[in-house]
């Protein structure tokens, strides 16, 4: 498992998620991001978690990259006229502070003990997780529910027209 | 370097990138991608250990990875609905002129 | 996960021809080879039939609106296709000045390939399947999320005001109309047990007494390949929920600004969805590969495949030519107070025939599917008389400019 592939895929995905977040134009942005979450997608696969791999595409690339694009279109932001106003002081401070967070983890987890241990790999079948999800997580799954419930709501008033929901108000 | 430190390091590495994301950029919408991005990295941790380090409760790697992409979504749609609703009022995604709570 | 097939199975043959093809490499490759032989043939197979679709729909939209259809090129205009291809081929490729070049040579490849991949999880006979998967439904979901990218790519990167308009509504009407799609599935996982195409399509190959055991031919099944139908019409932009791409209304909606091959490959993808989502819903509902009858499967199960593929491609064009267009927004509260209301009680009646099937006293069949079809249709009726146009026919109100 461990091969020049995972190797491969794991710099692109970094590679991806550096150029987008590098990007003048935030739909050039997003569409560069889409490729890294693909990316991911197929690290998962690699590591043997296939459901979750299709469930990033489908929520990661079907939901939130649709809804960001239909925000950039909402806020007229292709031509990224907002970023001129940037000092340069600031971005270096924030540069470096993100490398100082960067490496604390990379110094933790280089000096660690961590080894894998060679015990059978348990294989993720949709049943397995279908009765996990049922049967020992269904509080949370339960609660989940309810937060997405109240998140379509939020985000349906939120993002309404101020016109018409005073139009709404009148008998 | 045994593929759990590798996976660990790629963790890490897309966190760092997502923080600079949040604290260099301006608009708002490129500061939720990487948002998004730390999410997904956090993700990435927990599948690497559930794969790598099998323990006593077999699938509650990949269950808390679905309830945190779930969450994700959810907090994404949210976000985007303020970003929008604060476009209207301001008239731009720069947060840097958002600073009056006022309207 | 395969098992092993007779001599005297059709498909056996199909399987060991590539099987034979592979061995011819070494042992390293043959995954590979394995991988490009089954792409190929799909691509292909899919292809042919994306150039006999086109010249059925012309001469069927032409019957239904009573003229001939194309027939100047070969017999009966069944060279067409043909001819389509080498003028779509040799157009001239017009990309805007003021376009996004990147995104917009890119946008009909993001459209396409994501399409084909889905071509990967369906099985299309009682042994092939080109990569049967655990979760095979949820690849064929997740897959079919990138479309509605690339409909974003291609009407943003053109700069043109009715490409944009067209993306809108192409995304507006994908996304919404994904969630009865998806919901309507739900049902037939739920009494399959499986998200494996390969396993619901096993299931359904059963004979009870000479009844085959499709889906289609219960209450909850009826009622979601019918919510899955109309969604899936919908996906695919076909009329009557062409809005995106209505050539009276907004010239050519996100396709506006292609020209020659990167049409046809849209064209194509558009076709390739339709394809997909149909076999979605042969594999879903009626039965994948298996036969009417049990006396019936002498004939290969490829054979009933392409058949009930057919079929529904038909309907498809049949409604393409009866059916007026939707607006928008009556297409939008279609989906949302509709179909997806549907789709959940679906599930819930679903559910009730499940723990009704040890019913066994004399009338049980007629009163599961008494009370199958009433919380099916009782809920139905309601909904669409909720969907009535509230104003009634009055006077008409002209108002002026100030």
């Amino acid at each position: 498992m461990q091969s020049d592939f995972f190797t491969l895929v794991c710099w692109g995905v970094m590679a991806a998620a550096a150029i987008a977040m590098m990007m003048r134009r935030p739909v050039h942005a997003v569409l560069v991001f889409v490729v890294s979450l693909v990316g991911l997608a197929v690290i998962y696969l690699q590591l043997r978690a296939e459901f979750v791999a299709f469930a990033q595409i489908l929520i990661s690339v079907g939901a939130v990259a649709i809804l960001v694009v239909f925000t950039l279109l909402l806020t007229r932001n292709g031509g990224a006229e907002a970023e001129l106003k940037r000092t340069a002081g600031s971005a270096i401070v924030g540069l470096a502070m993100a490398g100082l967070v960067m490496g604390c983890i990379g110094i933790c987890v280089l000096a660690s003990s961590a080894v894998e241990t060679s015990g059978a790999v348990t294989p993720a079948t949709v049943r397995q997780i279908g009765e996990a999800l049922m049967t020992q997580y269904i509080l949370p799954l339960e609660v989940l529910g309810l937060l997405l419930t109240a998140a379509l709501m939020g985000a349906v008033i939120l993002a309404m027209d101020p016109a018409r929901r005073h139009n709404e108000r009148k008998p | 370097m045994n593929p759990l430190t590798q996976c660990l390091l790629v963790s890490g590495a897309l966190f760092g990138i997502g923080l600079a994301a949040i604290l260099v950029r301006r608009n708002a919408i490129m500061a939720l991608l990487g948002l998004e991005l730390m999410l997904n990295a956090g993700s990435l941790n927990f599948i690497a250990f559930w794969r790598f380090r099998p323990d006593a409760e077999p699938m509650g790697g990949v269950v808390f990875v679905l309830f945190a992409l779930a969450i994700a979504a959810a907090e994404a749609a949210v976000g985007l609905a303020l970003i929008v609703a604060i476009y209207r009022h301001f008239h731009s995604t720069n947060l840097d002129e958002m600073d009056r709570l006022k309207g | 996960m395969q098992t092993i097939l007779a001599v005297t199975d059709p498909e056996f043959w199909i399987v060991n021809l590539g099987a034979w093809l592979t061995g011819w490499f070494e042992p390293a490759w043959r995954p590979w080879i394995q991988a490009l032989l089954q792409a190929a043939a799909l691509v292909g197979g899919f292809a042919t039939l994306f150039a006999v679709t086109t010249i059925l729909e012309r001469k069927g939209l032409g019957r239904i609106q009573n003229r001939p259809g194309p027939n100047r090129v070969g017999p009966f205009g069944l060279l067409q296709p043909a001819a389509d291809g080498i003028k779509m081929l040799t157009k001239e490729d017009i990309v805007p000045a003021r376009a996004d070049k990147i995104v917009h040579f890119l946008a009909p490849i993001v459209m396409l390939a994501p399409v084909t991949l889905a071509f990967a999880v369906i099985p299309y006979g009682r042994e092939m399947t080109p990569m049967p998967l655990d979760a095979g439904l949820l690849f064929f979901f997740a897959v079919g999320a990138g479309s509605e990218l690339a409909a974003f790519m291609a009407g943003w990167s053109s700069r043109n005001k009715y490409s944009l308009l067209g993306a809108i509504r192409a995304i507006a009407q994908m996304i919404s109309f994904e969630l009865p799609l998806v919901l309507s599935t739900v049902a037939v996982v739920m009494m399959a047990g499986s998200l494996s195409l390969v396993e619901i399509a096993r299931r359904q190959a059963e004979y009870v007494s000479f009844v085959p055991q499709w889906h289609i031919l219960t209450p909850w099944g009826l009622a979601g390949f019918l919510t899955f139908f109309t969604a899936a019409l919908a996906e695919s932009n076909r009329s009557p929920f062409d809005l995106p791409e209505g050539e009276s209304e907004i010239i050519g909606g996100f396709m506006t600004e292609y020209s020659g091959f990167k049409y046809a490959i849209f064209f194509m993808a558009e076709y390739f969805g339709m394809f997909a989502v149909s076999s979605l819903a042969v594999v879903l509902f009626l039965g994948a590969w298996s036969a009417p009858l049990p006396g019936l499967q002498f004939i290969p199960s490829y054979v009933w495949f392409g058949i009930k593929l057919m079929g529904l491609l038909f309907v498809f064009i049949w409604l393409r030519g009866t059916l007026p267009r939707l607006r928008a927004d009556q297409l939008m509260s279609f989906c949302w107070k509709l179909l997806l209301p549907m789709a959940l009680i679906n599930i819930g009646v679903a559910a009730g025939w499940h723990y009704s099937r040890d019913w066994s006293f004399p009338a049980a069949w007629g009163c599961r599917w008494f009370l199958g079809l009433a919380g099916v249709g009782l809920p139905f009726m309601g909904l669409a008389w909720g969907l009535r146009r509230r104003r009634g026919w009055g006077p008409r109100v002209y108002r002026y400019a100030e």
